[in-house]
């Protein structure tokens, strides 16, 4: 996994509550045994006027203009401002794949839904949990001023506003130091695996019944 | 010694290792395994020359992407006329056969919901740690298990190492005491849940259903109603353990057996929350005050009871949620004040991980016993959960009752749910759904989703609109 330690970048809205992993990618496109190139068809249905396909190219689809995302202010945004509860529904990874392919590296709301803040940590995108009022305050810079861009600084734990406001931010301790060092955390369970025999040891003793085998 | 509520003591007996930065390392039980959220771990895996822990606690089986209709079933993965589809399915048989991981194939009649084979099989047992790639994985809390969905790298994480890096979550208790009127079903019952604490209200919970309403459901019911936490937004719900828990275990395939079953009961018998034990919130509803769900809009909190009308956008003082209202109705094509039994109906479907199993068919066989599908309903399609399901309900003559009144009559899988084989709505199209999302263009490109109960579902097919079911019980 990549590092993160700060990153500047363009800020762009996803102004709604409640925004679930469908909506960020579409189920046709889970179909793929590949992790990468979901950018493309990253908010298919509210990006693009025609209903997507697997493996076809995007290019030449009609967009839709009023989608944030497609207007010219907001290209090249790699910092996502949106609201409560964002990536609700579905387990789907894909979603944190399809952000991160398209060019966003940190995402900032007042709430996550909890497997999508689970699996972002996974790929290198911080998402930011930031007051609802600071999200408010945020929302209304960016819409006001073309261009605006949010330092997000993992290693003191900041939001930096182009004025030089800072917002802090909580991130529990283990998250932090694995996505500001890129760590693979197999490797890092795996340096516990004596823990890990010596529990299913004494889970054997006690539960054997766990261990029945599932066979065919 | 302090008191403990049941997520507690699931925790507790599954502590590998407790970090000094506040992580833990969780052991994991059972890990079942479908064909579109593990390839990407395999390939993981094998990228760094891993292999599975224990291969032996792994089921797999295909889903998602599995045709329903008997004719594009019948020659197994090859009759699968998508090829990207085929290809997934064709994947995790590859992937099951290479590390020696159980599965149960596409025709084998075992295979189903990943929720619904796992405590059909007793692959899935109370007190266990379960964990899927698949967000419904809940389900089985019902049995008084720890159980919640996880993403592709903690699959891997799994396969790897039978741990999972977790933060304990804070423990919710949803009591429902009272009884539940006739017709009024545990899908109402969760509806009702997600309705009154929002899609938001369970972050960062597990939630255990606790009351009489509970205590009187069956485990199927429990299933439905624990399938459904991650729509309240808690990851885990589960049930205590009581004598109906262990009789639907009871001489299950994987279930414990002779001295292994006295023991395993014996330690079940305590997977309950004890008498003062403290949760970090409660919340309380009345059973016999709810009446049939219906969602009107595009997220599991925007539900209404079917006597109720469309609500306006204009009396929400919060302006998110009033700009989220007004987007659904037009998303919806409805208007505030609609009477929800106006609206027409297009396509019906019974099925998915929340309501497939063979009470929900019985429950909706018997609605439409003796009565015939309204000629405005272009589709009703019945989908068992698993190929046991199936079986069951043609011994019990439910299909005839399905087929006799204009219903179709399906292969198992996870179907119109999500819309990742052919059946699918078209756009515009609204549809009495017994699934658990009512997501923008997740049955289908522009579908409009209406989540009911099984018999609410069941009437809608005969009305071609929703109609109160009491009133036909």
């Amino acid at each position: 996994m990549k590092a993160f330690t700060q990153h500047k970048g363009i800020v762009a809205p996803m102004d709604r509550a409640n925004i679930d992993t469908d909506m960020i990618i579409p189920k046709q496109f889970l179909k793929s045994i590949k992790r990468s190139g979901f950018g493309k068809n990253c908010f298919d249905e509210l990006r693009y006027m025609d209903e997507g396909q697997p493996d076809q190219s995007c290019e030449g689809r009609p967009l839709n203009v009023d989608f944030p995302l497609n207007f010219p202010r907001y290209q090249g945004a790699s910092v996502l401002l949106t609201r409560e509860n964002f990536g609700c529904g579905s387990s789907r990874e894909h979603a944190p794949w399809a952000l991160e392919d398209y060019g966003f590296c940190a995402i900032i709301a007042s709430s996550y839904a909890d497997i999508f803040y689970n699996n972002s940590f996974k790929n290198g995108l911080l998402p930011v949990i930031l007051d609802e009022k600071i999200v408010d305050q945020l929302f209304e810079e960016m819409y006001a001023e073309e261009g605006y861009e949010l330092l997000v600084d993992l290693e003191n734990l900041q939001v930096i506003t182009p004025k030089g406001e800072a917002f802090g931010f909580e991130l529990d301790e283990f998250r932090r130091h694995c996505l500001l060092n890129g760590l693979d955390d197999i490797g890092l369970t795996l340096e516990d695996a004596d823990a890990i025999n010596a529990y299913e040891a004494t889970l054997k003793a006690r539960s054997p019944w766990l261990f029945n085998a599932i066979k065919g | 010694m302090t008191a403990k509520t049941l997520y507690d003591k699931l925790w507790d007996a599954h502590l590998v290792k407790q970090r000094d930065d506040g992580s833990a390392l969780i052991y994991i039980d059972r890990h079942i395994i479908h064909e579109v959220t593990s390839p990407q771990a395999f390939e993981g895996l094998r990228l760094a020359g891993r292999k599975p822990w224990r291969v032996d606690s792994i089921l797999a089986t295909p889903d998602h992407n599995v045709p329903t209709t008997t004719v594009e079933r019948a020659s197994g993965v090859s009759g699968i006329a998508d090829p990207v589809s085929k290809i997934q399915v064709q994947t995790l048989d590859d992937n099951c056969d290479s590390f020696g991981i159980t599965e149960f194939k596409i025709n084998d009649r075992r295979q189903g919901i990943v929720h619904v084979i796992g405590p059909e099989s007793g692959a899935c047992l109370p007190g266990m740690t379960v964990v899927c790639g698949d967000s419904h994985t809940a389900t089985n809390g019902a049995l008084g298990a720890l159980a919640h969905g996880i993403g592709t790298s903690e699959v891997e994480h799994v396969l790897a190492t039978q741990c999972l890096v977790a933060k304990k979550m804070k423990n919710m208790l949803v009591k429902v005491d009272g009884v539940l009127g006739k017709g009024v079903t545990p899908k109402d019952v969760v509806l009702a849940i997600i309705a009154k604490i929002g899609t938001a209200g369970g972050n960062g919970c597990a939630i255990e259903f606790g009351g009489q309403v509970f205590r009187d459901m069956s485990m199927e019911g429990r299933m439905t109603v624990c399938n459904m936490a991650i729509e309240a937004g808690a990851r885990a719900g589960m049930v205590a353990v009581d004598d109906i828990t262990i009789d639907y275990v009871k001489d299950r395939d994987f279930a414990p057996k002779g001295n292994d079953w006295v023991l395993a009961v014996n330690a079940w018998r305590e997977l309950v929350s004890d008498a003062d034990a403290v949760f970090d919130v409660v919340v309380e509803l009345n059973g016999s005050d709810i009446i049939p769900q219906v969602s009107w809009g595009t997220s599991p909190e925007m539900v209404v009871s079917v006597a109720d009308s469309v609500p306006d956008p204009a009396a929400e003082k919060d302006a998110v949620k009033q700009t989220g209202m007004t987007r659904a109705l037009e998303y919806m094509g409805l208007s505030a004040g609609q009477k929800m039994t106006d609206i027409q109906l297009d396509r019906v479907f019974i099925g998915s991980c929340t309501n497939s199993r063979i009470e929900d068919m019985r429950a909706a066989a018997a609605v439409v016993k003796g009565r015939k599908k309204a000629d405005s309903i272009k589709e009703a399609i019945v989908v068992p959960g698993s190929g046991l399901v199936k079986e069951q309900a043609e011994a019990e003559g439910l299909d005839k009752v399905f087929t006799d009144a204009g219903l179709e009559w399906r292969e198992p899988g996870c179907s119109m749910c999500l819309a990742m084989n052919a059946d699918k709505l078209g756009a515009g199209e609204h549809c009495a759904s017994t699934s658990n999302r009512n997501f923008e263009g997740r049955q289908g490109y522009g579908g409009r989703t209406h989540l009911v109960s099984p018999e609410m579902a069941a009437a809608a097919a005969i009305a071609g609109r929703f109609v109160d079911v009491r009133e036909w019980l």
